[in-house]
């Protein structure tokens, strides 16, 4: 069973999300902030990491910079899933080593499908 | 001490002049000879021999009243400098060489009045060089007498001759180096300010020596005089007509400070830049603050130790230490006294013999025969004149010093030369700064005064010190109460010099004015007023400023230049003329700049009057019309005004540019502003919608969904539905509040009712986390004019933000509502997490986001607090929170009671 890690600090949105990952055979972790992602991602090693962007304390730039260096999670695969949508954040995203970034509001089969991807893709 | 000894120290000490004045001539590009302070000190010729001896004179006889003759220069300093700049620029200008010259050309290069001025100098220097004289003879006679093997006065008068002779030679020399006499004379000056260290150093010796030594310091003097003299007298200003006297004093010392011929020399004449003027400015002053400290103390010593014996005071600082047997200190004293006289001495007869050679001889007797020399032999002409003069001058003086009585004070006599020489005053002061004066004005006015003068106290003073006849000054002529000299016209608070300063400029300065307004000058005095006046101008337009119309050659002009000085300097003056003012060589005729370039050059050579008559012999001249005076400084006055507009022009689009700059500035923080606004709306408004989505997708997909998790999902949708309706409104309400688009309904009402009805809408809530709120008023009914719905909103927002922020169970709330000083103020306290110290400052902006855009703001924090505060400034209040709590957080709105007004 492939391990996801959500990071979300909206809790309705954490609910649909964990609800449908979980029908979808993963197996789903769950952190409020950029801090508890850290700690969850060190201890569980998740195979993708869904990223907000803005959130309070630990944003989630700094904890893709986190994965990217932790040598343990090299093989992690982060999707940023922001509100932020304008171009430049996007390519910021990706410069900076995310392996896609998909805009709120989004759609649940998009990503899927993009999860799918991902793991395929390894 | 004997008579060849003090002679063989006073023939060194000539000697040591020389060859200092010398050493400086022939090193003038020193930076010894070319110091500002050398400048600074040269001006300390002001005190003489009078100084030296004659203020502790008068300060025996009369107390502290020797003091306003050095306060006038003291307080004037600040002026000083202001004016003198006026006076240099002019005379740096036209090669003015003396006070005669300068007033001379002022009134359109009068002779008569450059004669006039000239005379008046005389009348008032040469006596005043007497007492100079008067002073070494009396000094050597005190400090060889001590001597009692001296043989009678034949040695010592004939010395004083000799010592006289000596000066004048010293005087001629130096001072005649060059045929320009508004050259400056750097070795004269040189030994001049070397001689001012010498006498202040000599004479604070003495002073140091009564107090300290032949005494037990002030305080000691201060006892002894305290039971031996009459202390009250001495130092007191006595009255009204003592502070009248002070008054007068004062001017007189402030007017001599300029008009003195041997002041003009040292600060006009010889000034060279700036930066002297700028040490001038405190050195001069504080040179004669040093040199009367000790006056008082010397005079007071001497009264107490010299007292009964019937010495003259003038000459206590010489008397104490020969008394003690101090015989070095004495010739030290003498000699610093000796040195105040060479100073005076040569520097008077210097100025006063380019005066009289300038004003006087040259344009009344030898212009025509000058014009026919060659200029080797008219140089040689001129040195001689001025060196026959000095040595004229100084016999005159001696002879006048052999009528002296030896009992006539110094002081009296120094009062008479100075009352003489403010007579200048009006044409001299008025003149730079009113054009209308006219040198008829000038003159009238100067002969008057002068004629008040002798009359007032000059007549009376002869009478009654030389001829011992009082019944002159005390009956008036003929037994006229009216005309009593000393108290003309019934005026009797003056002392007797006083009374005659003030009669005497009263009627010179009326009759300058009355006449110049009465009779108009010629257009020459006219044009030259003109150019006095607005001297900024005429410095910076240099031979322009002058207008002149008639037909001249340019070689008849030449040839003038070279008769007067010399081949070589002509032929120079020519080619600068020619390169300043782009003018073609090969033209014959001359113009008003090359007229007045020409009469420059020769002004400082003999004089403007000569000069203008000079010119006048191979030029004719032909009338020009006071409007063309007036034209040309107009024209010239509008080219600067117009300049000074164009300048303000550019000023002011400058400053325009950085307005608009900043304009701009602002509008790109504003456009960034509502970029973040946007941004802000939109991420607020998307996190719903992606809820709602989100879960609508899953409903959608779920119908092996359990109910109960259905039904969450159901009530998530509804919550974020609820929450984006509430931020849609919250973001239309802020931005009409903010496009003051709203209209506040002021009613007077209870602000306890609102607040309850505000607690009661959230108190479900209150009640659901089992948090308290309560409500601290002192009274039930506490009236203020505002708008109750805004107002509830404000509470509502304030009560819902505390309650999101304090802990379950354990938060309170409180709402402390009070008035002060017709301001009602609400607080409301919470025992939540509170406000960190850095946010506060933005807690309650528009759209703020913390400089990390990506970390998340306090949720909440949103726009509620934005609008609380737009709705509180609409009411004209203030709302903010508590900084600096350990605890919870506090946020107060202060409102006027009656905000409409």
């Amino acid at each position: 069973m492939k391990k996801i890690l959500i990071v979300d600090d909206e809790p309705n949105i954490v609910m649909a999300l964990e609800y449908t990952l979980k029908k979808n055979d993963f197996q789903v972790f769950i952190a409020r902030n950029g801090e508890e992602a850290i700690a969850i991602a060190q201890d569980k090693i998740p195979d993708v990491v869904v990223l907000d962007i803005m959130m309070p304390k630990v944003d989630g730039f700094e904890v893709l910079n986190f994965i990217k260096k932790h040598k343990d999670l090299n093989k992690t695969k982060v999707i940023f899933l922001s509100a932020k949508n304008k171009e430049k954040d996007i390519q910021k995203g990706l410069d900076q080593g995310a392996d896609q970034y998909l805009t709120k509001p989004f759609s649940m089969k998009k990503l899927l499908q993009e999860i799918d991807k991902q793991i395929s893709g390894k | 001490m004997s008579n060849w000894f003090i002679l063989a120290i006073i023939l060194i000490y000539l000697g040591f002049l020389f060859v200092i004045a010398y050493w400086a001539e022939r090193n003038k590009q020193s930076k010894w000879v070319n110091s500002p302070y050398i400048y600074a000190l040269s001006l300390a010729v002001y005190c003489s021999a009078w100084t030296y001896y004659g203020s502790v004179g008068i300060a025996a006889r009369s107390g502290v009243e020797f003091l306003a003759i050095y306060l006038g220069p003291i307080i004037a300093a600040p002026l000083w400098v202001i004016v003198m700049r006026k006076i240099i620029q002019l005379s740096k200008l036209y090669n003015v060489s003396s006070i005669a010259d300068f007033i001379s050309l002022r009134y359109g290069n009068n002779r008569s009045i450059g004669a006039l001025v000239t005379i008046i100098c005389a009348i008032s220097v040469i006596p005043y060089i007497s007492l100079q004289l008067k002073a070494i003879s009396e000094t050597f006679q005190i400090i060889t007498s001590a001597d009692q093997t001296s043989t009678e006065g034949f040695i010592f008068s004939d010395s004083t001759f000799y010592i006289a002779f000596i000066l004048a030679v010293f005087a001629s020399f130096f001072g005649t180096l060059s045929l320009d006499a508004s050259k400056r004379r750097k070795g004269i000056m040189f030994s001049v300010a070397f001689e001012s260290i010498l006498k202040l150093g000599f004479f604070l010796a003495v002073g140091i020596y009564v107090t300290f030594f032949a005494f037990d310091g002030t305080q000691d003097i201060y006892n002894q005089a305290n039971e031996q003299l009459d202390l009250a007298a001495l130092s007191s200003v006595g009255g009204i007509s003592g502070g009248l006297n002070w008054y007068f004093t004062i001017v007189l010392s402030f007017l001599a400070i300029f008009l003195l011929p041997r002041q003009f020399q040292v600060s006009v004449v010889e000034f060279s830049e700036r930066t002297q003027l700028k040490k001038a400015i405190w050195v001069f002053p504080l040179y004669l603050l040093l040199f009367n400290v000790f006056v008082i103390f010397i005079a007071w010593g001497g009264m107490i130790l010299l007292g009964n014996q019937n010495f003259n005071p003038d000459y206590y600082s010489l008397l104490i230490p020969l008394q003690n047997g101090q015989n070095w200190l004495a010739v030290l004293v003498f000699l610093g006294g000796f040195s105040a006289v060479i100073s005076m001495v040569v520097v008077s007869t210097l100025a006063l013999s380019t005066m009289l050679s300038n004003n006087l001889i040259i344009p009344y007797g030898f212009i025509k025969k000058f014009t026919k020399n060659q200029s080797v032999k008219n140089e040689k002409y001129i040195k001689n004149i001025r060196r026959v003069s000095i040595f004229s001058l100084i016999l005159l003086a001696y002879l006048l010093y052999s009528f002296f009585d030896p009992n006539v004070s110094l002081f009296a006599i120094g009062l008479i030369s100075f009352l003489i020489i403010a007579q200048l005053a009006p044409s001299f002061f008025l003149g730079m700064y009113w054009n209308r004066g006219s040198s008829l004005g000038a003159k009238t006015g100067m002969i008057a005064g002068l004629l008040i003068c002798v009359y007032t106290y000059v007549l009376p003073f002869f009478a009654t010190v030389i001829f011992n006849n009082p019944s002159f000054e005390d009956l008036g002529p003929w037994g006229i109460e009216t005309f009593k000299p000393y108290q003309l016209f019934g005026l009797d608070v003056l002392n007797p010099t006083t009374h005659a300063l003030f009669w005497s400029l009263l009627i010179n300065t009326f009759l300058y004015a009355a006449v110049s307004v009465s009779f108009k000058g010629n257009y020459r005095e006219r044009n030259y007023g003109e150019m006095f006046v607005n001297s900024e101008q005429v410095v910076a337009m240099k031979e322009t400023a002058f207008v002149w119309k008639g037909e001249a050659y340019v070689a008849d002009i030449q040839q003038l230049l070279i008769r007067f000085i010399g081949e070589h300097r002509a032929e120079k003056a020519l080619r600068i003329f020619r390169k300043r003012y782009h003018v073609n060589p090969d033209e014959k005729l001359a113009d008003a700049r090359f007229i007045n370039f020409a009469e420059r050059l020769l002004t400082g050579a003999v004089g403007s009057a000569s000069a203008k008559i000079l010119i006048g012999n191979v030029a004719k001249e032909k009338p020009v019309s006071l409007i063309e005076v007036l034209q040309i400084l107009e024209e010239n006055k509008e080219t600067i005004s117009s300049n000074k507009a164009l300048e303000a022009q550019s000023k002011k689009l400058m400053q325009l540019t950085d307005k608009l700059q900043l304009v701009n500035e602002e509008l790109q923080l504003q456009d960034q502003l509502k970029d973040d606004f946007l941004d802000t709306v939109a991420h607020e408004l998307k996190t719903p919608v992606t809820s709602i989505q989100a879960s609508s997708e899953v409903l959608a997909d779920g119908e092996d969904m359990p109910f109960a998790l259905r039904k969450q999902f159901i009530e998530n949708i509804l919550n974020d539905t609820e929450r984006l309706a509430i931020l849609i409104n919250d973001i239309l309400d802020l931005e009409k509040l903010a496009s003051g688009r709203v209209e506040i309904d002021f009613n007077v009402q209870n602000i306890v009712l609102t607040a309850q009805k505000a607690i009661k809408g959230v108190q479900n809530l209150a009640n659901k986390k089992q948090v308290t709120i309560e409500l601290k008023t002192k009274s039930d009914s506490i009236e203020a004019a505002y708008d109750h719905h805004k107002m509830m909103q404000v509470l509502t927002n304030l009560l819902s933000n505390a309650l999101k922020f304090v802990d379950e169970k354990v938060g309170e709330i409180q709402l402390d509502i009070s008035t002060q000083d017709g301001m009602l103020m609400l607080k409301l306290i919470d025992n939540g997490k509170g406000i960190p110290d850095e946010d506060l400052p933005h807690i309650f902006k528009k759209f703020y986001q913390s400089k990390n855009q990506n970390l998340k703001k306090q949720k909440g924090s949103g726009f509620g607090l934005a609008i609380c505060k737009k709705i509180v400034e609409l009411h004209n209040g203030n709302i903010y929170a508590e900084a600096n709590l350990t605890k919870g957080a506090c946020f107060i709105v202060e409102l006027p009671k009656n905000s409409k007004t």
